[in-house]
């Protein structure tokens, strides 16, 4: 048997992961591009800031990107704090023990129960129990839960990632706990904080199954986080399943695939702009 | 009777208080029958020492001798160890550092410490001087930036960066981020500098700059120097003490240890045939 030159075995793996690469960056493309041709065509002012008319067959969408905002906002507002304050106990201010290994084993499993499940159970707590009825305050709060994993565990990473040399030095300089963790570990560990926080946008933004069982699937613009509403990623759903107006959906879904993208891109760019700030 | 006793007690009492009095001039910190131990490891055995206010006080002694964990013990930097034992004392200014009521935080900012690598913070060079100051609630621009000025001047490093303290001090040299790292301990304004093994990682002109600002910095500090290099010990050191597996082998004058050392393994040390 003859043994393959190192150099054609390196020049067969670097083919091969050039390949892989290029399907990955075509598959999103694709996908992305494909939605935004489609759907650009019927985006423009009216489209954006219009009310929708014979159930989104016609007219805009602007009821649906409010309460998209609406929920974003509200299941952020609660997650970040939860997220991040749970991320700092378990990181700076509980040594590893069982009882970090119990906290996060629970973290594991409510970031793998199924969304739906998750919608069930804001049903019956939320809208049910808690009397808030179907609203864009009940949707928050169950998306909320969905993100809420997810952020513990992104600014845990970002967290531990800080070296510990920083925090003797805040220690070191007569610095109490909670010290070191805003004025050293916190600025540094923003970026992958963030880098969670955004792609948590992303998850509020395009969540369908928990939120249509909490926050239902009124047509109106929502005047308060106690009316309900649709968000865009629904309206999208319901337009196909019932509607059959496709280019409207196709143009609902490229205004949440373009909102998600500016959203993004915009975090990143400010992010870069403060670390250049700060090194 | 009465007469006596009063007169037995104020002569007690006078001795008690001179002697506080002169040990309070001459001694800033002082172990007694010291020991630290985590878990089952014991660190340092009942060491005894005394440094004097304004000397240059070195330690050395191989890797594991305890050296370092001993610097450590004097700010509590060891404190977050896990089951940490301390027994004997350690006394700053005749005050028990591990009395109840001791106010850490306080006692770190008396006891400034600069670590073995150089730790800029990801912040601008004003900032990472800054971070001490602030923390004990100093707000003021002019207070801080006086601060800021001063320290960097006693870490002769104010030259090299006065127009560019609102840049990254990670952007600064090895040996530039050492004396940052100094001049933020002084911009704690302490009583103590604790140096652990400051020059490290530098190249000999980076350590002779931190040598001549520690020798300047003697009429201002108590200066506590570990150092690997015995060489270094006896250039700036006026005390030395030798530390080895946790124990406290010897401590005297730099010159007269280095060259009529009491213990052979001092010499030992000292000459190369270990460590």
């Amino acid at each position: 048997m003859t043994r393959v030159h190192p150099k054609t075995k390196e020049f067969i793996a670097k083919m091969a992961l050039r390949g892989i690469a290029a399907v990955v960056i075509l598959t999103l493309v694709s996908i992305v591009g494909y939605v935004i041709v489609k759907g650009v065509a019927v985006i423009d002012l009216k489209f954006l800031f219009g009310q929708p008319r014979s159930m989104g067959r016609e007219g805009g969408v602007f009821p649906f990107i409010v309460s998209s905002i609406y929920i974003t906002v509200i299941s952020l507002a609660v997650s970040i704090p939860l997220g991040l304050g749970s991320a700092i106990y378990l990181t700076e201010y509980r040594a590893e023990g069982w009882a970090t290994k119990v906290i996060r084993f629970g973290i594991d499993c409510l970031a793998g129960i199924p969304s739906i499940v998750l919608g069930l159970f804001g049903f019956s707590f939320f809208v049910k129990f808690l009397h808030l009825s179907w609203s864009l305050l009940s949707g928050g709060l169950t998306v909320s839960l969905m993100i809420l994993p997810f952020i513990i565990r992104s600014s845990e990473e970002a967290i531990r990632a800080v070296p510990q040399s920083y925090r003797e030095v805040a220690f070191a300089a007569g610095g109490t706990k909670w010290q070191s963790v805003t004025r050293v570990v916190l600025p540094c560990a923003l970026p992958g904080v963030m880098t969670g926080i955004i792609l948590a946008i992303g998850k509020c933004v395009g969540e369908t199954a928990s939120v249509i069982f909490t926050a239902g699937t009124s047509l109106r613009t929502p005047q308060s986080v106690f009316d309900s509403g649709r968000t865009l990623a629904i309206h999208f759903y319901l337009l196909v399943r019932e509607t059959g107006a496709s280019d409207m959906a196709y143009g609902s879904a490229a205004t949440l695939l373009i909102a998600i993208l500016s959203v993004n891109f915009t975090a990143y760019y400010l992010m870069r702009r403060f670390l250049r700030r700060v090194s | 009777m009465g007469f006596g006793l009063w007169l037995w007690a104020f002569g007690f009492e006078f001795t008690v208080a001179l002697v506080t009095d002169t040990q309070e001039q001459t001694v800033k910190i002082s172990a007694r029958d010291f020991s630290f131990s985590y878990g089952t490891q014991t660190a340092l055995r009942r060491i005894n020492l005394d440094i004097r206010p304004h000397e240059i006080f070195t330690i050395i002694g191989p890797a594991r001798s305890g050296k370092t964990t001993f610097l450590r013990c004097l700010n509590r930097m060891n404190d977050a160890i896990p089951n940490v034992r301390y027994e004997g004392q350690v006394l700053l200014d005749g005050a028990d550092l591990f009395g109840k009521g001791v106010d850490v935080s306080e006692l770190r900012r008396r006891l400034g410490m600069v670590f073995a690598m150089p730790v800029a913070l990801p912040k601008s060079i004003f900032n990472n001087l800054a971070l001490g100051p602030r923390m004990r609630g100093i707000r003021g621009k002019r207070r801080l930036s006086a601060l800021v000025e001063e320290s960097l001047k006693a870490a002769y490093l104010w030259d090299e960066v006065k127009d560019r303290l609102h840049e990254s001090a990670r952007n600064l040299s090895g040996g530039q981020q050492q004396r940052l790292c100094l001049a933020r301990a002084m911009a704690l304004e302490p009583e103590v500098l604790l140096l652990d093994e400051p020059c490290s990682g530098l190249d000999p002109i980076s350590t002779r700059k931190i040598e001549e600002a520690l020798v300047e910095l003697k009429s201002r500090y108590t200066i506590i120097l570990v150092t690997n290099v015995t060489a270094q010990a006896a250039r700036v050191g006026d005390r030395t003490a030798f530390f080895l597996m946790g124990e406290m082998i010897e401590c005297g004058a730099t010159e007269k240890l280095f060259t009529r050392p009491d213990d052979p393994r001092t010499s030992d040390y000292i000459t190369g045939k270990f460590g």
